[in-house]
């Protein structure tokens, strides 16, 4: 009948009303700067350095190997590799950023820098709040500012946090494991070599040194 | 009471004026509206209530949409080059003088003509419906034709327009 | 005690003009009621505004404004000081005089619809006998100040819009006379005063609302619907809706014009849902008659404010109707039924009392509704869709 889709329309309109007093997903709105919704696991908007141990110098992971730097579609990162190694958590030397910059007012959180980097030294923070009065260099991030700690990268993204710890864990145990065994081996054959020449073997090899403390 | 009626009288005779004074045609128009609710003003003021509102409701309401819409559709609203008088407006003068004076005539005369009345006769919409469907019922039907032939004639004309320019 | 609450505004008006000489009762006691007029109403308008934007929020899943004052009631004050401040833009080209006299018109013709409604029992401003002539006459009077409004903005969409808004005006005009007129017909008189006092009767606890009638509820409707395209309320808002899509007939216009443009468009809304519940509401009669004892004055603003909700809810339900299927609604739907609910008012006038005149004219009304609903919807067949210019 003619009307009938008006007064349906009016009834569904009516229950919305009604419903906005008493029922959350009736009213979906959340008065912003007061209350705020936690953003999702796999929110992103831009990127950061993860460290390790307590001293964000020594434990950042990033090895300086500029892939992101290339990646990056608008050319939003700037990285300058430093001149000296310094170990990383398996205790092989590499590599370490001495400026690594990200300017988020170019960068455009398609997180293609997270997913290049074979070290897991980058990865996507949820803070969006960082706008500035500041317009020559506030939106420039530098390494410390970027460097966030690994407990603060479970706090924001537990599951994959607890994935990359698990390989990272998984290649620190592969390493030692290889190392182990080649210091069998080479003991065996430092052992070999002594009773040969029946001169006293020293070991010569420095032990291998955990990256976590 | 003559005080305001001379009020009234300006703003009639004004707008009246600026109607053929003015050069654009839309100020024209509206000065004409002002003209027309100077007159509805009158019929108030002889408390004629019902003769006033639909003076407002038909004339300014109705009338002068129209006459605004035929000067927009038309496109009237293109100034003069060379003035709003045209070369004989002595001649026309002459027969508006005349025009006037022939009103003039008959309406002085047909009021000598009416005993004077002391008080102001109350005529009420009831008796102006009663009237109308009483002595008045054929002048009533008539203009109801003339209304009807005249809807129709539009309706067909703007029909054949659409008609004729596809 | 009652009584007195009932005629709280008359007696202190009364009150009022007693401290002057007796030769300037009469002018102060219409001036008194003038400033009633002009302080009660607009500060309704200003109500109704928020009361807009936080029931349009809550129909749209949001809230409205809530920060101003307590849950954002105050929000029609911060509106006031932003349009009063703002800088008022004419554009160089516009035609000076009109463009200044253009809201001015829309206010002072909507305010003059202000003077005929009872507002309560023997609170009306002018008692006239032509009283509902004399609101549509004032009515008609806006549509001039509208394509004012257009035409001296000098810009071909104000233009553009302010001839389809007057267009629609005077369409739905027709309708809201002819419905106010079957009113007319049963009580025998345009005086509104009269209306309500006809309608002020009650059997048993029911009152004798028009509305309660068969060609009442028709009539009802069909002002209902001409009275939201006066207005140019949603779903009727497409000369309004242009400003936000391309532009209005209000589009030259910034600062305090604007806002005399938009107190004119809620003031009319307003004056409309007044006259709307006067002739088909009872106006200022209780709904049951064991209610008469809460003032007049609060029954006529409570329907009014009902009516207001009413509108709001239809525009937060509906979407906007185009031009053309809106001229087309009103000639070809809603004004022959409203011709059909003149007879049947006249066939019930004339039936004389008892129960067989209800159930002739509700089936006289429902039938024509009916069919000519069949009518309406059959006659858009989607086809496959054919282009005039194209083969």
């Amino acid at each position: 009948m003619l009307g009938e889709g008006i007064l349906k329309g009016m009834a569904e309109t009516a229950k919305n009303f009604a419903g906005s007093f008493v029922s959350k997903e009736r009213l979906t709105t959340v008065e912003y700067p007061e209350e705020r919704i936690a953003p999702a696991e796999n929110a992103r908007v831009f990127p950061f350095l993860v460290y390790d141990s307590e001293n964000w110098e020594k434990g950042l992971r990033c090895v300086a190997c500029q892939i992101c730097e290339k990646e990056c579609p608008p050319k939003c990162i700037y990285i300058d590799k430093s001149k000296d190694k310094k170990p990383d958590y398996v205790g092989k030397q590499q590599f370490y950023p001495t400026r690594f910059d990200i300017d988020i007012s170019v960068c455009m959180s398609c997180q293609i820098c997270v997913e290049v980097c074979p070290f897991e030294a980058i990865k996507m923070d949820t803070q969006f709040e960082l706008a500035t009065d500041d317009r020559f260099g506030g939106l420039l991030l530098d390494r410390e500012q970027l460097a966030k700690s690994n407990e603060y990268y479970h706090e924001l993204h537990p599951t994959e946090a607890a994935e990359v710890d698990a390989r990272l864990a998984e290649e620190k145990a592969k390493v030692e494991a290889k190392a182990k065994a080649t210091e069998a081996a080479a003991a065996k054959a430092a052992a070999d070599a002594a009773a040969k020449t029946a001169a006293p073997a020293s070991p010569t090899q420095a032990k291998p040194e955990g990256g976590q403390d | 009471m003559t005080a305001i009626f001379y009020l009234i009288a300006a703003i009639t005779v004004a707008g009246g004026l600026a109607a053929v004074l003015l050069k654009n045609l839309v100020h024209c128009a509206l000065a004409v509206t002002v003209a027309f609710g100077g007159i509805a003003l009158l019929f108030l003021s002889l408390e004629a209530q019902f003769a006033g509102f639909v003076q407002i409701l038909v004339y300014i309401g109705a009338v002068a949409i129209l006459i605004v819409f035929a000067i927009l559709l038309t496109r009237g609203s293109d100034i003069p080059k060379d003035g709003v008088f045209s070369k004989t407006w002595l001649t026309g003068v002459a027969i508006a003088a005349a025009v006037f004076a022939v009103i003039g005539y008959a309406v002085i005369n047909s009021v000598n003509a009416i005993p004077q009345q002391d008080a102001v006769p109350h005529v009420t919409v009831h008796d102006i419906g009663l009237a109308l469907v009483g002595p008045y019922v054929l002048p009533l039907e008539i203009v109801a034709l003339l209304l009807t032939a005249a809807t129709v004639g539009a309706v067909i004309v703007a029909m054949h327009e659409k008609g004729g320019s596809e | 005690m009652i009584d007195k609450a009932d005629q709280i505004f008359v007696l202190l008006q009364h009150w009022l003009i007693s401290f002057l000489p007796l030769a300037l009762q009469q002018p102060a006691a219409v001036l008194i009621g003038v400033i009633g007029i002009i302080s009660v109403f607009p500060a309704i308008f200003a109500l109704t505004t928020v009361f807009e934007r936080k029931g349009l929020g809550r129909i749209q899943n949001r809230l409205g404004p809530n920060r101003v004052g307590p849950f954002g009631f105050m929000q029609p004050i911060a509106d006031a000081i932003k349009s009063l401040t703002k800088e008022d833009v004419v554009p160089s080209t516009a035609n000076g005089p009109v463009h200044f006299l253009a809201p001015v018109g829309l206010v002072v013709a909507v305010f003059m619809g202000f003077a005929v409604l009872p507002v309560g029992r023997n609170m009306v401003l002018v008692d006239m006998d032509a009283g509902l002539l004399f609101f549509f006459a004032m009515g008609a009077s806006t549509e001039v100040s509208v394509f004012m409004a257009g035409w001296s903005s000098r810009n071909k969409y104000s233009l553009l819009g302010a001839m389809r808004a007057v267009a629609q005006m005077i369409s739905y005009e027709v309708v809201l006379l002819l419905s106010s007129v079957a009113v007319v017909m049963i009580t025998g008189s345009l005086s509104l005063t009269k209306i309500v006092e006809a309608q002020n009767q009650y059997t048993g606890i029911f009152p004798h609302w028009y509305i309660f009638t068969p060609w009442g509820l028709a009539g009802f409707v069909m002002y209902a619907i001409a009275a939201t395209a006066e207005t140019n309320r949603s779903p009727f808002d497409l000369p309004e809706g242009e400003s936000e899509l391309v532009a209005g007939y209000h589009t030259e216009y910034s600062g305090f014009k604007f806002a005399l443009f938009f107190l004119g468009e809620y003031l009319a809304m307003l004056s409309i849902s007044g006259l709307g519940t006067t002739l088909f509401l009872g106006g200022w009669s209780a709904p049951f008659s064991f209610l008469t004892f809460m003032p007049s004055w609060f029954w006529f603003f409570s329907k009014l404010m009902l009516s207001i909700f009413v509108f709001i809810w239809m525009r937060g339900t509906l979407p906007r109707l185009r031009q053309d299927q809106l001229m087309n609604f009103a000639w070809k739907f809603v004004l022959p039924f409203t011709l059909l609910d003149l007879f049947v008012t006249a066939l019930w006038r004339f039936m004389g009392e008892g129960l067989l005149r209800w159930f002739v004219c509700s089936a006289i009304l429902l039938a024509a509704y009916i069919i000519m609903g069949r009518i309406a919807m059959v006659r858009k067949q989607f086809g496959p869709r054919s282009y005039r210019y194209a083969e």
